[in-house]
């Protein structure tokens, strides 16, 4: 077994040879994230790929976890920076189930968590390179909110992370309405995700989708759109300009 | 308590198993003007007597607030009072910032304990000479704590602490089973009696007690003097009222005599003359 020992160089801000440890740029990434809230909770889908630069290198990545009992997150952006993510709140989670008196954390104490741990890692110019979406149910109550790499916070009642806040906000400022039930979520966001594979590139075609309401979360096993791609626009795109693809 | 060769450091044990420092801190808290907290599923009130040094000065304030949902009385060094009272503020403003939620009050208790306990173990420490009793809210509802110099922390339903507390102790003996469902008022009726007891036949005035209410969709304030005589009032004019009422007989029985003299008068037989 070998392992590598952590260089620890000290402030990455003082320190000219920490320097080299900050985050520059993400490596493996995670596309959109969609997430709505309906009738019992909040329904989340992301699709399972990983994308090295253009490559879509990796097909088997899951992008949302359960945290603790009440909520579900998902995350869009640099997968390591999320798994590191999930340490961070694996060990805040422990934590509080350890005093083990009737209190728990709930969504909103996590959304604000997560805000709290992005925006510091900002100010360091250390940034972790995700968008985070956070969803959850507590005592009857939903919650939906959202943290991007930079710290910015805030709950809406659907949100998307990257190419979805182009694609697929639009579709859900115009159709999403309170009281959706559970299949009428699930089109939605399934209409939504169609979208962003036909039109965003690091998009793959084995999604998931989670729901988490006051029983708990599941998250549904991978399967895949049906997609048309017999439209009659698309037989013969070149024949009103010669020579263009 | 007599002095002995095992009571000079925190850090030394006695033979029968007892570290005395942290007893004598713990005489410390019964020296110190009587607070007490008293508690029903929705709300929490503290009360104390307000002690001044002299009539010159102001009398020091031993009721603080925490936050919104967390208010704490204390007894005994207000010095180390007041400055676990800025420590319990520091926690419960850091849990609100970083998780946007109240910090449950018994988690802020368990805190304060492990604080207090590790003065019990420093030989260059000492422990904190101030009991304090500590009501809040977290999410099963109203809660009361008292914590003690030596890092023990018990929950009550109701407690008094400091001197003569013993007298408002066994009154609320007498009535806390009844506390869980009290309404908010009668709590604080409870509360301003029990600090009655305490003053061993002063009479009772607003202007001796301070009166702090915290509950369920109510944050934690002080009541204003106003209230607090409104409510002694209540319970005062009992008594005023007796008397009230027996000066009234006096003077109905007086016209009764001049008429029962006059009607002895005209017919002695007829009416019975009047005993005083």
């Amino acid at each position: 077994m070998t392992f590598t020992i952590p260089i620890d160089n000290g402030d990455a801000l003082k320190n000219a040879e920490a320097d080299s440890q900050r985050t520059l740029y993400p490596y493996v990434t995670g596309t959109s994230i969609v997430a709505i809230k309906y009738k019992d909770g909040v329904l989340m889908a992301s699709d399972m790929g990983g994308s090295y630069g253009s490559t879509l290198r990796y097909k088997n990545i899951e992008r949302m976890k359960a945290i603790g009992k009440h909520s579900l997150l998902g995350a869009s952006g640099e997968i390591s920076d999320f798994q590191e993510i999930l340490r961070y709140l694996d060990e805040l989670v422990l934590n509080d189930n350890m005093w083990d008196d009737g209190n728990s954390l709930g969504p909103k104490e996590v959304h604000n968590y997560l805000t709290r741990v992005m925006y510091n890692r900002r100010n360091k110019f250390n940034p972790l390179w995700n968008t985070l979406v956070l969803g959850g149910v507590k005592n009857g109550e939903s919650y939906l909110g959202m943290v991007s790499m930079i710290g910015v916070s805030f709950e809406d009642n659907h949100v998307a992370t990257g190419f979805g806040n182009h694609l697929a906000r639009p579709i859900l400022r115009d159709e999403w309405h309170a009281d959706l039930s559970f299949e009428e979520g699930v089109k939605l966001l399934e209409k939504c995700m169609r979208v962003l594979l036909y039109r965003d590139r690091s998009a793959i075609n084995k999604l998931q989708i989670a729901k988490i309401t006051e029983e708990g979360v599941t998250v549904s096993q991978p399967y895949s759109l049906k997609t048309f791609w017999e439209f009659k626009a698309f037989n013969n795109p070149t024949a009103g300009a010669e020579g263009s693809w | 308590m007599f002095r002995n060769q095992y009571d000079t450091d925190v850090t030394t044990w006695s033979p029968t198993g007892r570290l005395f420092q942290v007893e004598y801190a713990m005489e410390a808290v019964k020296q110190g003007s009587a607070a007490i907290g008293l508690r029903s599923r929705s709300h929490v009130v503290l009360a104390c007597v307000n002690k001044a040094q002299s009539e010159l000065s102001s009398h020091q304030k031993k009721i603080f607030k925490v936050d919104d949902h967390i208010g704490v009385a204390i007894a005994g060094l207000t010095a180390d009072g007041r400055v676990l009272s800025r420590y319990m503020r520091s926690e419960a403003i850091n849990h609100s910032f970083t998780y946007e939620s109240p910090l449950p009050v018994g988690r802020l208790v368990v805190h304060l304990a492990d604080k207090a306990q590790v003065c019990t173990q420093r030989s260059w420490k000492r422990p904190y000479g101030v009991g304090l009793l500590v009501g809040g809210l977290d999410e099963s509802g109203a809660h009361l704590y008292y914590n003690c110099p030596s890092g023990n922390y018990f929950e009550y339903q109701a407690f008094a602490i400091g001197s003569r507390s013993q007298a408002a102790k066994t009154y609320l003996e007498r009535r806390f089973e009844s506390f869980g469902d009290s309404s908010r008022e009668d709590l604080i009726k409870d509360a301003i009696l029990a600090v009655r007891e305490t003053l061993q036949g002063e009479t009772l005035k607003s202007s001796l007690c301070t009166v702090s209410v915290l509950g369920v969709g109510e944050p934690f304030h002080f009541l204003d003097q106003e209230t607090i005589q409104k409510v002694i009032d209540t319970f005062e004019k009992v008594a005023e009222d007796e008397e009230v009422e027996a000066g009234d007989g006096e003077a109905a029985v007086a016209p009764a005599e001049e008429g029962g003299d006059g009607g002895a008068g005209a017919g002695d037989q007829d009416v019975a003359p009047m005993e005083m």
